[in-house]
């Protein structure tokens, strides 16, 4: 493998000193002059016709400057999903529609001198319905005499499967071979339904959104998204505001996790600023967050198998249901990504199908969370496995390694599933799964604890899981990402690109990357990112993409630069372009030993002869998604008392390619095993029977705290991914598959009761334990 | 109303609405670095040290405030020279989105302040106030190792 001076190194992250100094900003931090504060009246029921709506007192109350609400803002239907243009989520939102869907829907909006004055108006506006019968239940929704959640106006952008008449969202279907067939080959079979919870994002920063116009009239936004370019046409398609009148910057975002993917705030901001011609900003409260922003969508997988006696898989079934709730924000990728980023791991399945319903229901929407519906289907499909091997009497880890994809291989799910078109077909040309599987196996010592329930304490038994998966690394020919570069009188680089850093360390990265293929120390390239009137376009942070297709736009620009530094370098000394190679900060020619700095080629390229900057930019668009794999293991001990499940310690062996950065791929891996452990365990969307959410508060929805933390180690297992410059894939989004079903797996393991539904109340283990 | 306060050091004068929270009063005045994540005192983004004690400036009021002596994590250490804490938390990869990172940071100061040398329990009991959903605290408690190595004069 070839030796790099910045790739493969833990390199600070660029932001992380200003970060702990409290000196770098946020969206809120921003000040505004003469600002409109904006607050936001939700439904208070599920599922209800306005009749009317007076906001005649509101606007009254002194200090209340506009009201926003159906009977002044035009309808656009849109939709808030942050996707490539045309999206693949169904145009089936507007800014305030005549009907509320969900409680916590908008109905309207207050703009006040204060946010103070601006909530308390809220309690001013009188609003008639009338209420429908809400629809919570999936099944449900799908009857065909249940009542319809969306209209006939109603219209996906792309040909794809969208029944609003019978409340579904989306619809995929896949078939390969003859079910009934490799059914006919099974010694036997295993048929469960497996459910997973909606869950919030839990972006410490809540979203937050500010506009005002810069001194020549345009309208600057400044917002907590993933997606900066992805807003800026969306908020001027729905308020028909011209595109080049928009500039969206992204600040330091606060986390995403898919939560910021949503263009939610912005127009709203933008549409108080346009018409009051002053700044306008909103910040949700906790509250608002987990109702009104997205969710992970609540999911129910049924999945039938049959293998053989030496377990080997003749056919395999699966029909995902997934609640989309009042709108269908990735409805139709998230489900599609259950199949297509599951599926394709046991690749040597005759006959399969894969079906799937996206449904409307009267509850919070979902939307892109880290794993993006992965996580739900291995959630399905690893507690399978682990059933599988059992009943053939397999070593599970054997198991595993003889059936997962390998490097030559290939799936037609590749081929079949795309994100709402057909897919891309690839072979995988890097995979290490068997190692990440045997070192996670040591590290864990899993063969001495697996199957042995052994003891530990009074009344605690331990058991052991192991889930396995992969995910993807961006949009094949869909993602586009791209960078410029230009060179400074001392040799230094500033480095834009659209590519958006919402705490991933993706400014890092990509100039770690460019500082590369330059040859340069890393603060000689100046990183810029994430604002559309001064970097080029990236579609934006999402679908595990930034390393592998953005880091491959900034490679491909570095290498552009080089050439041009090259040939400059060439006219300098009057030697031959193959003659020449880069050293740290020069261009040396081995043979005459002659060299010249990158300083004097920008001096004199930029003040002395052929007078010229060195700048180049580069776009990239990936032909394939190489997926990364990863194995987790967890050891748990299961209090039989109680019930109560303690995550003991948890080992992840994740084969991102190349690490650009193995703190930052450790620091990834973490937090998605965290968050991936707490929702297993704890983190539920309660609603009462009215479709209400119960516990909108951190104190109610409990998430893990460093109190709560198991023993974790992370294994980078390196592989090189030959379609990327550097050989890296994503890690992201990988790591959040696991937790869930290695626990269950090892509550299994412990006691012999499966867990089919999150999360793991010690109520739920406890009924299992006992029945 | 009107009260000082000594924040960072330096005495300054606000005015504000009775029932204004001391988060709210001191980001409007400018202290951004004190974050908020919740308004309702579970995440400790928005801590600062009111009188040394750690609090959560959104369940206090200003006026509680009046005449006392506050520290936010700027008035700890700045980019040109940072506390050892603020240097330990980026030598660990322990800032991602450093959203949770000031309210950390104040966190862990405070902990070393009454323990310079605490074990890992300690330290996430300390931290058992401070939400983070980027780093899975791994790094955290790494980075408060560290710093009570670097503040004893061992790392
Ligand atoms: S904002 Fe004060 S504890 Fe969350
Ligand atoms: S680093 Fe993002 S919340 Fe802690």
């Amino acid at each position: 493998m070839a030796e790099y001076i910045h790739v493969g190194k833990s390199v600070t992250k660029i932001d992380s000193l200003g970060l702990a100094a409290g000196m770098e900003k946020f969206t809120d931090d921003f000040p505004t002059e003469d600002t409109l504060h904006c607050a936001i009246l939700y439904s208070p029921h599920a599922h209800a016709d306005i009749m009317d709506l007076d906001t005649k007192a509101a606007l009254e109350m002194e200090g209340v400057v506009d009201v926003l609400h159906f009977k002044n803002v035009s309808r656009v239907l849109h939709t808030t999903a942050g996707q490539g243009y045309p999206e693949p989520s169904p145009y089936d939102t507007v800014l305030f529609d005549r009907k509320v869907r969900f409680i916590g829907d908008r109905i309207a909006l207050v703009a006040a001198e204060s946010r103070e004055i601006a909530v308390e108006a809220l309690k001013k506006i009188s609003v008639e319905y009338k209420v429908l019968e809400p629809l919570f239940d999936i099944e449900k929704a799908m009857n065909p005499s249940a009542p319809r959640i969306h209209g006939d106006e109603e219209h996906v952008e792309i040909p794809v499967a969208y029944r609003p008449e019978v409340n579904l969202a989306a619809e995929v279907e896949i078939a390969f071979g003859d079910l009934e067939e490799g059914f006919s080959e099974a010694d036997f079979t295993e048929e469960h339904t497996y459910t997973m919870q909606a869950a919030s994002h839990c972006a410490i920063e809540p979203h937050a959104a500010l506009a005002f116009f810069d001194a020549r009239g345009r309208l600057v936004i400044i917002t907590t998204t993933q997606v900066p370019f992805h807003v800026r046409r969306i908020v001027s398609r729905v308020l028909d505001i011209p595109l080049h009148s928009i500039r969206v910057i992204k600040p330091r975002i606060g986390g995403g996790f898919g939560g910021k993917q949503e263009v939610i705030l912005e127009p709203l901001v933008a549409l108080v600023a346009w018409r009051n011609k002053r700044a306008s900003r909103i910040v949700l409260s906790r509250r608002e967050v987990f109702v009104s922003s997205r969710t992970r969508h609540a999911m129910r997988i049924r999945l039938k198998t049959g293998a053989r006696e030496d377990g080997s898989i003749t056919a395999l079934e699966m029909d995902a249901l997934m609640n989309a709730g009042a709108y269908g924000t990735h409805a139709l990728t998230v489900l599609s990504n259950t199949g297509s980023k599951v599926l394709p791991l046991f690749n040597k399945i005759d006959h399969l199908t894969f079906t799937g319903k996206s449904v409307y229901t009267n509850l919070p929407i979902g939307g892109a969370y880290r794993g993006y519906g992965a996580t739900q289907g291995y959630f399905a499909f690893n507690q399978q496995i682990d059933m599988i091997a059992r009943r053939a009497g397999q070593d599970l880890l054997e198991y595993c390694k003889r059936w997962h994809i390998q490097e030559g291989e290939t799936s037609d799910v590749f081929r079949a599933l795309g994100e709402g078109k057909k897919g891309v077909s690839q072979t995988i040309k890097s995979c290490r799964l068997s190692e990440c599987i045997d070192r996670g196996a040591a590290a864990i010592d899993w063969y001495e604890k697996r199957g042995k329930q052994l003891k530990s304490g009074n009344d605690r038994v331990k058991g052991m899981g192991l889930a396995i998966a992969m995910q993807g690394s961006g949009i094949p020919q869909v993602d586009m990402a791209s960078a410029s570069m230009k060179m400074n009188d001392d040799g230094s680089f500033n480095l834009l690109i659209g590519a958006t850093d919402i705490g991933t360390g993706s400014d890092t990265i990509l100039a770690q990357i460019a500082a590369e293929v330059l040859c340069i120390p890393m603060e000689k390239i100046i990183v810029l990112s994430s604002d559309t009137d001064t970097t080029p376009f990236d579609t934006g942070a999402y679908a595990s993409s930034t390393t592998y297709i953005s880091g491959s736009a900034v490679e491909k620009c570095a290498r552009n630069i080089k050439a041009r530094i090259i040939t400059a370098a060439s006219q300098i000394l009057g030697l031959e372009e193959e003659d020449l190679s880069l050293d740290m900060e020069k261009v040396t020619a081995p043979k005459s030993g002659q060299q010249v700095t990158y300083e004097q080629i920008a001096l004199s390229t930029l003040y002395s002869r052929d007078q010229l900057q060195i700048q180049a930019q580069a776009s990239y668009v990936s032909q394939e998604s190489p997926p990364p794999f990863i194995a987790q293991f967890a050891e748990v001990d299961v209090d039989e008392k109680t019930g109560r499940i303690y995550v003991v310690k948890f080992i992840s062996a994740v084969d991102c390619g190349q690490p650009i950065n193995p703190v930052l791929v450790e620091g990834q891996v973490e937090g998605a095993v965290v968050n991936g452990i707490s929702y297993a365990l704890w983190e539920d969307y309660i609603y009462n029977s009215s479709g209400k959410m119960l516990n909108p508060r951190f104190w109610d929805y409990k998430i893990y705290t460093a109190l709560d933390l198991p023993e974790m180690k992370t294994i980078v297992v390196g592989s090189f991914e030959e379609t990327h410059p550097f050989g890296a894939k994503s890690v992201a989004e990988i790591a959040i598959n696991g937790p869930a079903p290695a626990i269950a797996n090892a509550v299994y393991d412990a006691v012999g009761v499966r867990m089919f539904d999150t999360p793991f109340t010690p109520e739920k283990v406890w009924r299992k334990m006992r029945s | 109303m009107e009260a000082v306060f000594r924040i960072n050091g330096k005495e300054k004068t606000f005015s504000f609405d009775s029932d204004a929270t001391l988060l709210a009063v001191l980001r409007d005045s400018g202290y951004t670095e004190i974050k908020e994540g919740c308004r309702e005192g579970a995440c400790g983004a928005c801590v600062v040290l009111l009188d040394g004690l750690l609090i959560n400036s959104c369940q206090v009021f200003a006026a509680s405030a009046a005449g006392k002596e506050i520290i936010t994590v700027r008035g700890l250490g700045d980019v040109h020279s940072p506390h050892p804490v603020q240097s330990a938390f980026v030598d660990s990869g322990a800032v991602q989105c450093g959203y949770c990172t000031p309210g950390m940071v104040l966190a862990a100061y405070s902990l070393l302040q009454k323990n310079p040398d605490p074990d890992d329990s300690e330290i996430k009991r300390a931290l058992d106030g401070n939400l983070c959903r980027c780093t899975g605290y791994v790094k955290i408690v790494e980075a408060v190792r560290l710093a009570a190595g670097r503040m004893q004069g061992n790392g």
